[in-house]
């Protein structure tokens, strides 16, 4: 593989929520075309058997006691919205638009 | 009187009273208002918060009579969120965002009686080895303007190389603190994974990220590490184990230590003033007493592309937070999708985009088995890489960069260039193991160069060891940059 195909390109960046310019695309295409071929180097490895790696140092799994803790107090947590609505009674929201038709 | 630089020296002023945390916090803000105008290592500065606190801490004397950082002066790099000051990760989409909460190691740190001066300039969400991918502009290398004081966590290099704190805070994906504190002159630490909190990092790629110091010394380093390692219940991915006496270690002995070099890897595609400071720097630990021994990683030369797949793949859906919805930038549209799809388009910059495309590309149907599936099989064999060479070997060490700082813009055109510098650095990430890059010399063109060595799982200890005797027969920490006014 040297470049990827723009369809290909288009269709990924789909799945990424990512909006590109036609120039973005051609770019992209070249760039992750490079950095790809460079990573077939990785194909000659043999792996058989080798279980994957998620974490390099990892341990097991560590349980907290199941208690209600304080967490952010609403209004700091809508304070960075960029569109927010506050009840009068409590309670809040992020307003995005309509969403169901 | 000279302000003392270090931060031990700091401290210990501050403790007893011979100086006021005001006067090294004025002084660390003169520094930055003098110098940051041409460097552009801050992002934001906190300077009434932190006078402020200087204020609280001369007040409170006796209630930091032991406080570790008592008045120190710090600097984090601008992915750390900071309760009410400014985080923007250095991109667009968080240009205003203000966090509701301070990480942990924010709140281990003003605990500690450290006064934060600011936030600094980074590559864009971390990515980048130059800190040329910044929203807010690149950083210049203190000791040559026109080259870069590379990344991502250039700012907070900057920050400590240039006399503005004595100490800072910056995070590693894969080298973003040893690389940068190599090409500006000082020393830069990456714990092993676990041992520091991320929780109040922006996450990059969540099984590689860890947060660390930048300073003069190994000693500063060690303060700093004590102060902000340890479990936290917010990050189910800290260590449990109990946290180390850092600066106890500093014993000066390091004799029968024995250090590994991987010296085929280093045989070619390394600068040759670096080979050669490097090589000296290996004499100094000789004569004190280390042994050296030829070590194989032969794996190491696959790091890079390893790295390349599994940081992309974490970060694509670490980034997918940023839409638009809830904080940060939003380009209103009429319908969700576009407004997602916009909002990203605007808000990230082009190596961001690059990533979480390589990212999506590598986790998706048909690929993933290929890409994904098998770098992190060899990620596995890295990994056993370095734990058969730590059997035989207390530290493994290297260069830190193949190469001394380049000028700015000269790599941007060709993003897999800039990755095949990342060769040294990525491994110790993928591994979880710790790793500290220390000064070792300057070129010809007086540009500074380090070295770096990569430890057992939790052993900071000997590293800070190791480095703190490198430092008591050389010079090279004492260098500081001329910067022009």
């Amino acid at each position: 593989m040297s470049e990827l195909s723009k369809d290909v390109v288009k269709a990924v960046a789909a799945l990424a929520n990512l909006e590109l310019e036609p120039e973005e695309v051609a770019l992209f295409a070249r760039q992750l075309g490079d950095v790809l071929t460079h990573a077939e180097e990785l194909r000659r490895i043999d792996t058989t058997g080798v279980s994957p790696t998620a974490y390099g140092v990892a341990q097991a799994p560590v349980d907290r006691p199941d208690v209600v803790m304080p967490s952010l107090a609403i209004d700091d947590a809508l304070a960075n919205a960029p569109e927010r609505e506050r009840l009068p009674r409590g309670g809040g929201f992020f307003k995005v638009p309509r969403v169901i038709g | 009187m000279t302000m003392p630089r270090t931060v031990s020296e700091i401290r210990d002023s501050v403790r007893s009273g011979d100086v006021s945390a005001m006067d090294v916090c004025r002084n660390a803000l003169d520094q930055i208002a003098s110098n940051d105008g041409l460097l552009n290592a801050f992002n934001t500065v906190s300077a009434d918060r932190a006078l402020e606190r200087a204020a609280d801490i001369d007040r409170g004397r006796q209630e930091f009579a032991l406080a570790p950082l008592a008045g120190v002066p710090i600097a984090l790099k601008d992915n750390i969120c900071t309760r009410g000051i400014r985080t923007t990760a250095s991109s667009m989409i968080l240009e205003t965002f203000v966090p509701p909460y301070d990480a942990t190691v924010v709140e281990r740190l003003n605990a500690a009686g450290a006064v934060i001066v600011g936030k600094t300039n980074c590559d864009e969400f971390a990515m980048g080895s130059s800190n040329e991918n910044s929203a807010f502009g690149p950083v210049k290398n203190p000791w040559a303007l026109d080259r870069i004081p590379g990344g991502s966590s250039g700012g907070s290099a900057v920050a400590v190389a240039a006399g503005m704190t004595p100490l800072s805070f910056g995070s590693e994906t894969g080298g973003s603190i040893r690389q940068p504190a190599a090409m500006c002159g000082i020393v830069g630490l990456k714990p092993t994974y676990g041992r520091v909190s991320r929780y109040g990092l922006l996450a990059f790629g969540s099984s590689l990220d860890q947060i660390g110091p930048f300073g003069h010394t190994a000693r500063d380093c060690a303060i700093a590490l004590g102060v902000i390692a340890g479990a936290d219940t917010a990050d189910a991915t800290s260590a449990t184990r109990g946290v180390d006496d850092y600066e106890g270690a500093l014993t000066g002995d390091i004799r029968g230590l024995r250090v590994g070099v991987p010296s085929q890897m280093l045989a070619s595609g390394v600068d040759p003033e670096i080979t050669q400071a490097v090589s000296a720097a290996f004499d100094v630990l000789r004569a004190r007493g280390a042994t050296l021994l030829d070590i194989e990683l032969p794996h190491a030369k696959y790091a890079i592309s390893v790295y390349y797949m599994v940081a992309t793949a974490e970060a694509s859906y670490n980034l997918a937070r940023y839409d638009g919805a809830r904080y940060g930038l939003r380009i209103a549209q009429d319908d969700l999708g576009s407004m997602y799809a916009k909002s990203r388009e605007r808000g990230f910059g082009a190596e961001v985009k690059r990533r979480i495309m390589l990212g999506t590309y590598v986790l998706s149907a048909g690929y993933y088995d290929a890409y994904y599936l098998k770098a992190q099989q060899v990620r596995t064999l890295i990994r056993r890489d370095y734990e058969d060479a730590l059997k035989t070997v207390d530290v493994v060490a290297m260069p830190t960069s193949p190469i001394p700082p380049f000028k700015i813009g000269e790599k941007s055109a060709d993003p897999l260039q800039m990755y095949l510098a990342d060769v040294f650095t990525v491994s110790a990430n993928l591994a979880g193991l710790p790793a500290i890059s220390m000064p070792c010399g300057f070129t010809a063109s007086r540009l500074p160069i380090g070295f770096q060595l990569t430890g057992r799982p939790f052993d900071e200890s000997t590293l800070l060891r190791v480095a703190d005797v490198f430092e008591r027969d050389t010079e090279w920490w004492k260098q500081q940059p001329s910067i022009p006014r």
